[in-house]
């Protein structure tokens, strides 16, 4: 690994801790849900109904981790944003050896 | 921009799948021509970087949120095919495991993101950066690839969340899917992507081309000639 990938990695780490920025700025100015990424309860709010199809496919995949968590339910935003700075270092490593794997695949086969 | 299950009809989530697919097969046939060894932990840490700078979301005060994706400076870095595969392992990977995105929408959300704003970002770059060497230039070639491929990408996504009410309803005027028509996607999408979203990416872009340019000019793809590989 040379000293410009290690660099980057140091770069990617601390944008790893910095992540909670992204929960706590938008409860700070009192924002919600990304434009058409609402849960069927507040399309229910907004709409007045939840539509058939969106009720059929929203419960279509329980992933592990739902939005960055491994505790929805905890109100206290410190516990939060250790729960994204783990899930933000889990999710970017994983990303980040799939791709590895992935492009070493590619580029040997291309060989 | 992650777009949830039960926001696209079966009419609109399956063609987006099939495009995605056909078009990952021509990524990894031109990445293998196109990516020599030496820059493939380049891939990996781009990819990464895709995923950690999504989860970054900034706020439209007292309305919605969204972030920066990415895809623009690893397009103008490594190439808009081999930027395609990297954002698409991150969506696919948040959508699995965090449940951003839905996995009926895997392949809209990665044609969004990944293809069609790759490509959007590289060509946009080009268009605008000329020849290499003006670090003025490559700077706000950057910034206007960003910001206007996110843009764009925010109104693809508008459409395909748009066009539901027009392809599935009820008959008693209840939408199946996603309840909003283009008249309020669009400009809701486009507006807060154009003010705040767009201009995040812009700079996110022009920061870490210019940074490259200084360092490692050899390594990036949109200026060398043709996107030839590297020597090794």
């Amino acid at each position: 690994m040379n000293k410009l990938q290690k660099k980057i990695l140091i770069v990617l780490l601390i944008l790893c801790v910095l992540a909670p920025v992204g929960i706590l700025l938008p409860a700070f100015f009192n924002a919600g849900d990304a434009w058409g990424e609402w849960s069927a309860q507040t399309v229910k709010e907004m709409v007045g109904y939840v539509p058939k199809g969106l009720e059929k496919y929203s419960g279509a995949w329980n992933a592990p981790l739902p939005d960055y968590t491994v505790n929805s339910k905890d109100t206290s935003l410190v516990h939060q944003s250790g729960y994204y700075i783990v899930s933000g270092i889990f999710g970017a490593t994983v990303t980040y050896i799939v791709m590895l794997l992935i492009s070493r695949l590619i580029v040997r086969n291309g060989k | 921009m992650h777009i949830p299950d039960g926001y696209l009809s079966p009419q609109t989530y399956i063609p987006l799948i099939g495009l995605f697919a056909g078009v990952t097969a021509i990524a990894v046939k031109k990445v293998k021509t196109e990516v020599s060894a030496r820059d493939v932990p380049y891939l990996g840490m781009a990819a990464a970087f895709s995923f950690i700078i999504m989860m970054f979301n900034l706020p439209v005060p007292g309305g919605t949120t969204g972030h920066a994706v990415g895809s623009a400076v690893i397009a103008i870095l490594f190439g808009p095919w081999a930027a395609t595969i990297a954002v698409s392992v991150a969506l696919i990977i948040q959508a699995l495991i965090f449940g951003d995105g839905g996995i009926t929408a895997i392949g809209a959300n990665c044609f969004n993101m990944a293809v069609f704003m790759s490509f959007a970002a590289y060509y946009l770059f080009r268009l605008f950066s000329g020849r290499p060497g003006n670090k003025r230039r490559t700077f706000f070639s950057a910034f206007i690839s960003g910001y206007l491929s996110l843009v764009l990408t925010s109104v693809l996504a508008a459409v395909e969340f748009g066009i539901q009410p027009l392809i599935a309803s009820d008959g008693f005027g209840k939408a199946l899917y996603c309840p909003y028509d283009l008249s309020i996607a669009i400009p809701a999408m486009a507006l807060e992507h154009l003010l705040i979203f767009g201009i995040v990416e812009g700079l996110i872009t022009a920061l870490v081309v210019s940074y490259f340019l200084k360092n490692e000019p050899d390594l990036i793809y949109a200026l060398r000639k043709g996107g030839k590989k590297n020597n090794e």
